[in-house]
């Protein structure tokens, strides 16, 4: 970042900003609240905790800002890990092909884990590994969020790398900068883009999870981590809608403020790392970032911060050194042999890690029962289907009424985003009321819970896919007179179905994870079950049995594998190859 | 004699497939680069010039054979050394002055003498004032200033070019060749000597002190030619049009016209043969301006200057009459066929059929895959299956656009159907 104000032929703001800069302390006054409160948050994870302790959470209003800034504080730890695991594993699939033979099915198996399964079994771990520690239960908690943050960020960082062009890559080698310097200058600058669009999906995506990763009841723990999600799971088991109303009401303001103190910023300033030639119409715009450039103050910090920037990534002993010794003859027979024995070792493990986890399944369970998990799976995987084909019907033809009206859609957009980083699940309670008061089939109205979240990216993706058309492309089929039928099916579909299919991808995945949580909803000593692989996991964890949860993780991991493979993946391929425009 | 400063000792440049024979790129090319004075690489496109240039670069290795710089071995980039890009290749988020300082950065050289010398190139290039731009708020002409000042600012002693001017407009491109010359006549930098890959003929005659011709099939230098005319050089001056009319009918000359043997004159090609990739509407509109303005014979670089047609799209066109027989090249001069102008006085369908016979004639490729499709019971077949033929011979890369060229040819010629989407080739017409 450039600190010194050089004459440009843009007008340089920063130089006509009022003199007696009290923007400055309005700016002053956030960061030190910030980081003041942030650390304040961190510093409460570190207290005593006993087993069976209770934690005691009040339902008064007046503690939901102090829940909030726990819970956040433990989204964005999860966060940073999140971070490093992605620059770590990301940068090193992208480098060694046989790395990569492993992490990128690896990334690709866990994404479809059910987030809730790990947690059951990260609980055991970290209560264990902090024996007698609050840090136990925290870890467990802020493992389970990094879980269903870090794998669209991995995939994400992989693609940016294994798609650098060329020439910068040349450029890079000729100015002989050493790889630290690389990595920075040129591989994490490039992936930035979309490694903070995927970070912004993930921390809408946890939001979900953090309801169940606080109030933990896996067998004999039950334990509730100060924060919102336990907030919630009070409320739910009292009966106290006025509650639930106070958290959807503090749910609403935490999301609105980390978009506009964390990602709208972030967006903005991450504007520059666009490849693209061309300036965009629509630039994303931050008033704090304005604010943080415009105040004196700050463009001193920027500057030291850039200056420090600039030191780390130019340490001395990361420099390259100047090669004149021809480059080693590489010992095949060597080289062979190590990579000989290390698929060896890796067959050797998955062959181990297989046997253990089927022997440890069927040491307690019939091949009944696991014929009759697969059929659970196949309930709710019907389920998924006909809930996206449902929103599809809906929010298609809105979607593209929507995209069509430039105005409406400048309106609709930022609302629909924060929609879709709403969790969801805060309205599970009033639907079971419906149903409990209704007496309605819980198999089939159960089912709406699951795509309640989910159902905006189809929105979003298709009105993005509507203003993508080409303006020639409507005046061409508007002058020869294409109306009725004939448009929806001969351009209006075709034009924005890779959109749509990318939609459709994202919801599919969000319900099946979601399934868990929505096939089985509580509302104080109601508690309704819908027939599916979601109840069965779900009960597993609660009756800590963890052959069946073991069990259930392992054949919806498989079912979305599947699915994906042989319904979405070719989708996808033809999409981009007959529709991209 | 002093040591010459870059010494290029029998580069030898193979790639090896799987399954099939390796290609060569690249085979004994030798020269010497001494202190002093710019060389240009010409050649067609394909004949791996641009390899050879990363080779000296560091950047790629050779198969065999040695680059030595001073006298000492090149493995990788080494200081000293530096290349400015065809398509720039600037870091987007970094700006005028952090491109620039980008290889000071790397040799370790502090901040702010960074920034000094990072500024004092920017003065050099002419862009003071855009320091804290950001790469696409850049037309093409200054986005290859800061190339050029990204590299000047490393001082190196030989600087590497590939094709720096080919993606900016004429105008834009005249401009920076003075430029470059007057900063490097100037005692602003201590670059001792340029070579500069080029596949545009005047240029190379306009810039270079030498001028090493490349023949592709494997890349090898054809012929060396010394350019005596002091700078600024005329476009217009005698001498060098002359010049300039010599590469081209060194360049047209059949690769193997040393052996003056009872060649057949046209051009006969195997199967496997690389087709230029040229679009059927070129061919024709091709045809068409020779035979309405030059009345079906004309002089290359002449016809070069007026279509405004860089010899790389020049030549593929001339090699598509001559493989077809519409036309004959011979020193630097095509002149149509009968064949050809009988073409260029057809109605729409005519052409076509005029076109499907010559096609069938000349273009094994084109014959075989009609053969194959009438051969076979249902008169379909895949793409892949020649794709894999053509392999044998081609790297993957070339083999899709001869397939691709190919087909194109035979659609429009209306000798077979083909379905993008399945990649089916077939004899049917579509309903």
């Amino acid at each position: 970042m450039l600190s010194s104000t050089k004459n440009t032929y843009a007008k340089n703001e920063a130089a006509t900003w009022p003199i007696p800069n009290y923007w400055d302390i309005i700016a002053l006054a956030l960061v030190l609240a910030l980081v003041l409160g942030f650390g304040w948050g961190a510093s409460k994870m570190m207290g005593q905790y006993q087993l069976g302790k209770s934690m005691p959470i009040s339902l008064s209003p007046l503690d939901l800002p102090y829940y909030a800034l726990r819970t956040l504080v433990r989204m964005l730890i999860a966060m940073v890990f999140s971070l490093l695991f992605t620059f770590i594993f990301g940068a090193w699939a992208a480098k060694s092909r046989h790395a990569e033979r492993i992490i990128i099915p690896c990334v690709d198996i866990l994404q479809s884990v059910p987030v809730l399964g790990f947690l059951s079994l990260a609980i055991v771990v970290f209560i264990g590994l902090f024996h007698g520690s609050l840090l136990g239960p925290e870890c467990a908690a802020i493992f389970a969020i990094f879980t269903s943050q870090v794998w669209n960020m991995v995939l994400s960082f992989y693609q940016s790398l294994s798609t650098l062009p060329k020439d910068l890559r040349e450029a890079v080698s000729m100015f002989r900068l050493s790889a630290w310097q690389r990595f920075w200058r040129l591989e994490v600058s490039f992936a930035t883009p979309g490694l903070l669009w995927n970070a912004m999906m993930s921390m809408s995506g946890s939001w979900i999870f953090l309801v169940a990763a606080e109030a933990i009841s896996v067998g004999q723990y039950q334990i509730s981590l100060p924060g919102i999600g336990s907030y919630i799971a009070l409320a739910i088991d009292q009966k106290n809608l006025a509650a639930v109303g106070y958290a959807i009401l503090a749910m609403l303001v935490v999301i609105a403020l980390y978009d506009q103190i964390l990602f709208r910023p972030l967006t903005a300033w991450a504007e520059k790392f666009k490849a693209e030639q061309t300036a965009g119409e629509n630039l994303p715009e931050s008033w704090l970032l304005n604010l943080f450039q415009r105040t004196r103050l700050f463009q001193y910090g920027v500057a030291a911060i850039s200056v420090m920037g600039n030191n780390l990534i130019n340490l001395p002993w990361m420099r390259r050194k100047t090669n004149f010794t021809p480059p080693k003859p590489q010992e095949t027979l060597f080289r062979y042999t190590s990579l000989f024995l290390w698929y060896i070792c890796l067959s050797l493990t998955v062959i181990f890690a297989v046997s253990k986890i089927s022997l440890f399944i069927f040491s307690e369970i019939t091949w009944n029962e696991v014929q009759h998990v697969v059929f659970l799976g196949f309930c709710t995987g019907l389920r998924v289907l006909i809930l996206i084909l449902i929103s599809s019907l809906i929010w298609a033809p809105i979607g593209i009424w929507i995209g069509l009206n430039r105005q409406l859609t400048q309106l609709v957009q930022p609302f629909i985003q924060f929609l879709a980083a709403f969790p969801a699940n805060l309205f599970f309670p009033i639907i079971t009321l419906l149903i409990v008061r209704f007496q309605l089939n819980v198999n089939i109205w159960v089912s709406p819970l699951m795509i309640l979240g989910a159902q905006w990216y189809i929105l979003f993706n298709v009105i993005a896919g509507t203003t993508a058309l080409p303006q020639n492309l409507h005046h061409a089929v508007g002058t020869l007179n294409v109306r009725g039928w004939l448009w929806w099916r001969k351009f209006m579909l075709p034009g924005i179905f890779p959109y749509y299919i990318t939609g459709a991808i994202t919801a599919a995945g969000g319900a099946w994870n979601i399934s868990i949580i929505a096939e089985s909803v509580h509302w104080g000593n109601i508690h309704l079950q819908a027939t599916g692989l979601g109840s069965y996991i779900s009960d597993a964890t609660a009756a800590g049995d963890f052959h069946r949860l073991l069990l259930g993780i392992v054949v919806m991991a498989l079912y979305v594998l599947t699915i994906n493979r042989l319904l979405w993946r070719p989708l996808y391929r033809l999409a981009e190859q007959r529709f991209q425009i | 004699m002093q040591t010459p400063l870059l010494q290029v000792i029998n580069i030898k440049k193979a790639f090896k497939k799987r399954g099939a024979p390796e290609l060569l790129v690249l085979d004994k090319v030798n020269f010497n680069i001494e202190e002093g004075e710019i060389i240009a690489l010409l050649g067609k496109s394909g004949s791996g010039k641009s390899t050879l240039l990363r080779i000296i670069a560091g950047l790629v290795k050779p198969s065999d054979g040695q680059v030595l710089f001073y006298n000492q071995p090149i493995y990788s980039p080494v200081p000293g050394l530096t290349m400015v890009f065809q398509n720039f290749a600037l870091l987007p988020w970094l700006t005028v002055l952090e491109n620039v300082e980008m290889g000071l950065e790397a040799q370790g050289v502090g901040r702010e003498e960074r920034r000094k010398r990072a500024l004092k190139a920017i003065d050099i290039v002419g862009l003071d004032g855009f320091e804290s731009a950001y790469p696409k708020e850049l037309s093409g002409g200054m986005a290859q200033r800061v190339g050029f000042a990204r590299a000047l600012v490393i001082e190196p002693d030989l600087l590497l070019m590939d094709e720096p001017f080919s993606a900016l407009d004429v105008l834009t491109a005249e401009n920076l060749r003075n430029d470059l010359l007057n900063i490097l006549a100037s005692s602003a930098t201590k670059i001792k000597s340029v070579l500069l890959v080029t596949h545009n003929i005047e240029e190379a005659v306009f810039l270079a002190d030498r001028i090493f011709v490349f023949s592709a099939n494997p890349g090898q230098i054809a012929a060396e030619i010394n350019v005596a005319a002091k700078h600024p050089r005329d476009y217009q001056d005698l001498k060098l049009r002359d010049l300039i009319d010599d590469i081209y009918t060194l360049m047209t000359r059949p690769a193997d016209a040393k052996i003056p043997a009872k060649m057949a004159k046209a051009k006969t090609i195997s199967l496997t043969y690389r087709l230029p990739r040229v679009e059927i509407s070129e061919i024709i509109g091709f045809i068409e301006k020779l035979t309405e303005e030059y009345q079906g014979k004309a002089d290359l670089p002449t016809l070069a200057e007026k279509l405004h047609l860089e010899i790389d799209s020049l030549f593929p066109l001339t090699e598509t009459l001559e493989i077809l027989r519409f036309g004959l090249v011979s020193e630097g001069e095509i002149e149509l066929t009968e064949q050809g102008k009988l073409f260029a006085e057809a109605d729409i369908l005519q052409r076509k059929q005029i076109f499907a016979a010559h096609l069938m004639s000349y273009v094994p490729l084109a014959r075989h895959i009609r053969q194959v499709l009438d051969r076979k019971s249902d008169h379909t077949t895949l793409e892949k299956s020649f794709l894999s033929e053509l392999e044998g011979d081609l790297s993957e890369n070339a083999s899709e656009e001869v397939l691709e060229t190919v087909i194109d040819w035979g659609r429009y010629a209306e000798l077979f159907a083909y379905d993008y989407n399945t990649g089916i080739l077939n004899l049917e017409n579509p309903q």
